[in-house]
């Protein structure tokens, strides 16, 4: 059963003290960041840094995200280097604004992987949208290669590209709308943007409420604080745990007996209907407490 | 039948040994003199200190409401350095940081024995480093006043400091600039000490009330400047951290306490003043509401978060020993149920009832916490003394489940370790450990135990606990110690329960 | 790896440390922390692998360590050889 993947906390790469200890918040991805997080100057240490807690056994176990600077900056290709021999399990590239950006990605870490022993087409690849040409060519990005892992949408630099700026989140409406869409089409996860005002956090569930809703797999964080807010959020009700519960025993039964079809009530379940049940149990085994 | 004229002079064997009348005011001469309602106003701390007649080798006592905003033991000390005392026994229910300057005055020989429930800074370094001739006491919160009462400690002159007091010396710690709420430790000095001299800031109209510390108990009053500095006793409402890591302890000490068993309809409970401790209260309150049940009583050491609770009425009673900022300290002069308690009802193991002993749950910090949950809260990790024993092996021994909370690793410290390197709270008494890595329970409480893995909470064993904290920092390569001891440990049964060696230079 | 000029890299933040190179004729490695009793040889035993591994064998390194775990001093000591020496491109099998 998939992991689910409702958390994917930032971390700048330049912080020692939290890349040391961010791993007890316990989000389901972690996200190494060399890129806006870290100043010009330290860009170098950064990536020594994010490069050995890769290795740190405290992110054992634990999906890691490094974002890299873009490919046409002096730090992109370092960064790279640093990421895939590190371990990093995905790449995060940011300002993804067509397809060639990630094939272009994926043509270092080939070459990488080859020359570090690295087993081939395990570093799998994030496209971050975040320009309107990044959205509209939402399909070609997610389609673009096996590596696709999944397509994130970063709000900041979206607006401004859009000449808006954040609000109540119909300026991000299509964005949205799009990236999911593509990240369905190609069968691949799909992230919302960060929500920055760490200290609001009626604003920050009822954003939740609304990503959950359209179908977003999870939510890019910037404070540990967001993680248990976003999964309590994320965890099925009681009525969706037992339905959910229903329909997994039925389907099991329907497979004990032979049967082909799985029928709760009298009514037929289709196959989605039974895999979406599972992926709630999942979740709910993830989520203890509510708070 | 006589009458008032006539001089009478009895005598009869019956009266043998007995004192006969001689005027009204015989004994109490002031009641005809002008000084009747001002005979215990002096002018001076030195004046007073002579009519106290405290004399060189004796026992000097101060309390610790004011914390490191303290400014009475320093000047006290001075004081009687200046008077050419020496040999004192120094014994304040506890030091802070800024009291420093004692440095000085033990080598010059004015102190040479401290009875206290812990120190810190500078004066803590020099005392763990061999300061002393003679090691240090350190006893809990409740220990002490035990101490008193067997008569190993005997106070003779108490020396303490009050924001107001009328003339006849009634004092509360309610009301003027270096205000601190409740006087509990001041309480059991005013109760046992064979002198008290207040010191005090203002003198107010008589009769103060309420009286904490009463008329009766006051031999001396003298006004200073200042007792406290009232930006450092308490930092005013409380704010709840931010911390996330301090947040995430709190948030699984909540829980625990939630599925501890003991979350029911009139439950009591106490948290200690970390970071940790008052963000749980905020946790708390959210549960307590779901369950839809209030609390009997909270104790302590009072936070703005316990009385957040309180007023929300969530709490029925708060009992205060010590109010530990601004919030704490105004709820105590306004509202009826908060209640101040000396230290002799709040922990004391020989007072004919302490509080402690009605507690359900209570959250406490650590320092070192060893594979059997015994409990380090006075010695760093560099083997210096640096925190204090207070209310902590108190409170434990006493309540129905004791939390201890904290973060796994400080730094590179871990704070599990194989065996504390000074034993202040026996394990017995530990019921669970909250870190930020998991949460560990002690065999001795399989109920709790089975209750919290039903719960789905993170429980793992505390050799668990230990092997991930050292996979992370690395073993810590063992402190060295000489043989000398600089502080003995005292349980609150006056039983010694480790001891305190210097650190190797 | 050759250590032709002065360098710094690392914080004294929590959990950080500090390491500064200078060219010297000869190894001479400084440490000061905040947990030198407990780790102190452990720290000097991490830098010195560290600079094995580079084949730095002279220069003064200088470490203020605030409670850095093993991997930030490996990181801080490559940074700040790197940075202290004339080669730009990392050989990533000396790390």
């Amino acid at each position: 059963m998939k992991k689910p993947r409702r958390s994917m906390l930032f971390i700048p790469g330049s912080n020692a003290a939290m890349l040391s200890t961010a791993f007890v918040y316990r989000p389901d991805s972690i996200m190494f960041d060399l890129e806006d997080a870290v100043a010009l100057r330290e860009k170098d240490s950064a990536r020594l840094l994010v490069y050995h807690a890769l290795q740190f056994q405290g992110y054992r176990g634990m999906e890691t995200v490094v974002r890299i600077n873009p490919l046409d900056t002096p730090f992109g290709l370092k960064d790279l280097d640093a990421a895939v021999r590190g371990g990093a399990a995905i790449i995060r590239l940011p300002k993804t604004d067509c397809a060639a950006d990630v094939l272009r990605l994926e043509a270092e870490v080939d070459r990488i992987e080859r020359e570090c022993g690295r087993e081939q087409g395990s570093t799998r690849l994030m496209a971050a949208i975040e320009s309107a040409s990044g959205v509209v060519n939402a399909l070609a990005i997610a389609t673009s290669s096996p590596r696709m892992d999944s397509i994130a949408l970063a709000g900041f630099d979206y607006v401004v590209d859009m000449q808006t700026q954040r609000g109540d989140g119909i300026e991000l409406f299509y964005a949205r709308c799009s990236v999911l869409h593509a990240a369905r089409f190609a069968k691949i996860d799909a992230f919302d943007v960060v929500f920055s005002d760490v200290n609001d956090d009626e604003g920050f569930l009822k954003e939740v409420a609304l990503i959950k809703r359209l179908g977003f797999n999870g939510k890019s964080l910037i404070n540990p604080r967001q993680i248990d807010l976003l999964h309590n959020a994320f965890a099925p009700t009681q009525d969706e745990l037992h339905r959910a519960e229903r329909i997994v025993e039925a389907a099991e039964k329907a497979e004990r007996e032979g049967l082909g079809v799985v029928s709760l009530n009298g009514k037929m379940v289709d196959a989605p209907v039974v895999a979406n049940a599972h992926r709630i149990l999942e979740l709910a085994k993830t989520s203890y407490s509510q708070n | 039948m006589n009458d008032s004229q006539r001089t009478v002079t009895l005598e009869d064997p019956c009266l043998e040994g007995l004192e006969r009348f001689r005027d009204f005011a015989a004994h109490t001469p002031y009641l005809k003199g002008p000084e009747k309602l001002t005979r215990k106003l002096v002018d001076s701390l030195e004046a007073a200190v002579l009519r106290s007649g405290l004399k060189d080798g004796q026992t000097i006592s101060f309390h610790h409401a004011f914390r490191d905003g303290d400014k009475t033991i320093n000047y006290v000390v001075d004081v009687l350095a200046r008077m050419g005392f020496q040999n004192l026994t120094l014994a304040s229910s506890s030091l802070s940081n800024c009291h420093a300057p004692l440095i000085e005055h033990i080598k010059a020989g004015v102190i040479s024995r401290i009875y206290t429930s812990g120190m810190r800074g500078n004066l803590a370094r020099a005392i763990s480093n061999g300061l002393m001739a003679e090691p240090i006491q350190v006893h809990s919160h409740g220990g002490r006043v035990h101490l008193i009462q067997s008569g190993e400690l005997t106070l003779d002159v108490a020396f303490l400091g009050v924001s107001a007091c009328d003339a006849f010396g009634n004092a509360n710690g309610l009301r003027g600039k270096s205000r601190c709420g409740s006087l509990g430790y001041a309480m059991v000095d005013a109760q046992f000490a064979r002198n008290v001299i207040l010191l005090t800031e203002e003198i107010v109209p008589f009769p103060n009330s309420p009286a904490s510390i009463s008329q009766d108990q006051v031999d001396w009053i003298v006004q200073v400047e200042q007792v406290g500095d009232p930006s450092k006793i308490s930092v005013g409402a409380a704010r709840v951290t931010k911390n996330p890591r301090d947040l995430l302890v709190a948030r699984l000490a909540a829980d625990v306490i939630e599925h501890s068993g003991y979350f029911e309809q009139g439950f009591s409970l106490q948290t200690g003043s970390g970071g940790s401790s008052t963000a749980a209260t905020r946790f708390l309150e959210h549960r307590m509401r779901r369950k839809g049940i209030k609390a009997a009583f909270a104790l302590g050491g009072i936070t703005g978060g316990i009385v957040d609770l309180f007023k929300k009425g969530l709490i029925e009673k708060v009992v205060d020993t010590q109010s530990f900022d601004a919030d704490a300290a105004e709820s105590l002069s306004q509202n009826p149920n908060h209640i101040e308690i000396s230290t002799n009802e709040y922990a004391n193991p020989s007072s004919k009832g302490a509080y402690c002993d009605r507690l359900d749950v209570v959250i406490l910090g650590a320092l070192e916490v060893d594979l059997d949950f015994n409990v380090n809260v006075i010695t760093g990790s560099d083997g210096l003394m640096m925190g204090a024993s207070g209310g902590h092996s108190d409170v434990a021994a006493a309540a129905n489940l004791s939390i201890v909370v904290g973060p796994l690793i400080r730094g590179r410290i871990p704070t599990v370790v194989k065996r504390v390197t000074t034993l202040v709270t026996p394990g017995a008494c530990v019921g669970v450990l909250v870190t930020d890595h998991g949460i560990a329970v002690n065999p001795n409480r399989p109920d709790v135990e089975a209750r919290l893995r039903a719960a789905g909470l993170p429980v793992m064993t505390i050799q668990e606990l230990y092997e991930r904290a050292v996979s992370i920092t690395g073993v810590p390569d063992p402190i060295e110690f000489l043989d000398r001891v600089v502080g003995i440990i005292r349980y609150r049964d006056g039983s010694v329960i480790d001891v305190v060696r210097q650190v190797k230079p | 790896m050759e250590i032709t000029k002065e360098a710094i890299c690392g914080t004294l933040e929590s959990n950080d440390l500090l390491v500064k190179v200078a060219p010297r004729d000869e190894l001479e490695v400084v440490i000061s922390s905040a947990v030198m009793r407990q780790f102190g040889a452990r720290i000097r035993e991490v830098v010195e692998e560290t600079l094995r591994k580079m084949e730095v064998s002279h220069g003064q390194i200088m470490i203020e360590d605030k409670g850095g775990l093993d991997c930030t001093i490996r990181a801080r000591v490559q940074g700040a050889v790197l940075r202290g020496s004339e080669c730009g491109e990392l050989d990533w099998r000396v790390l």
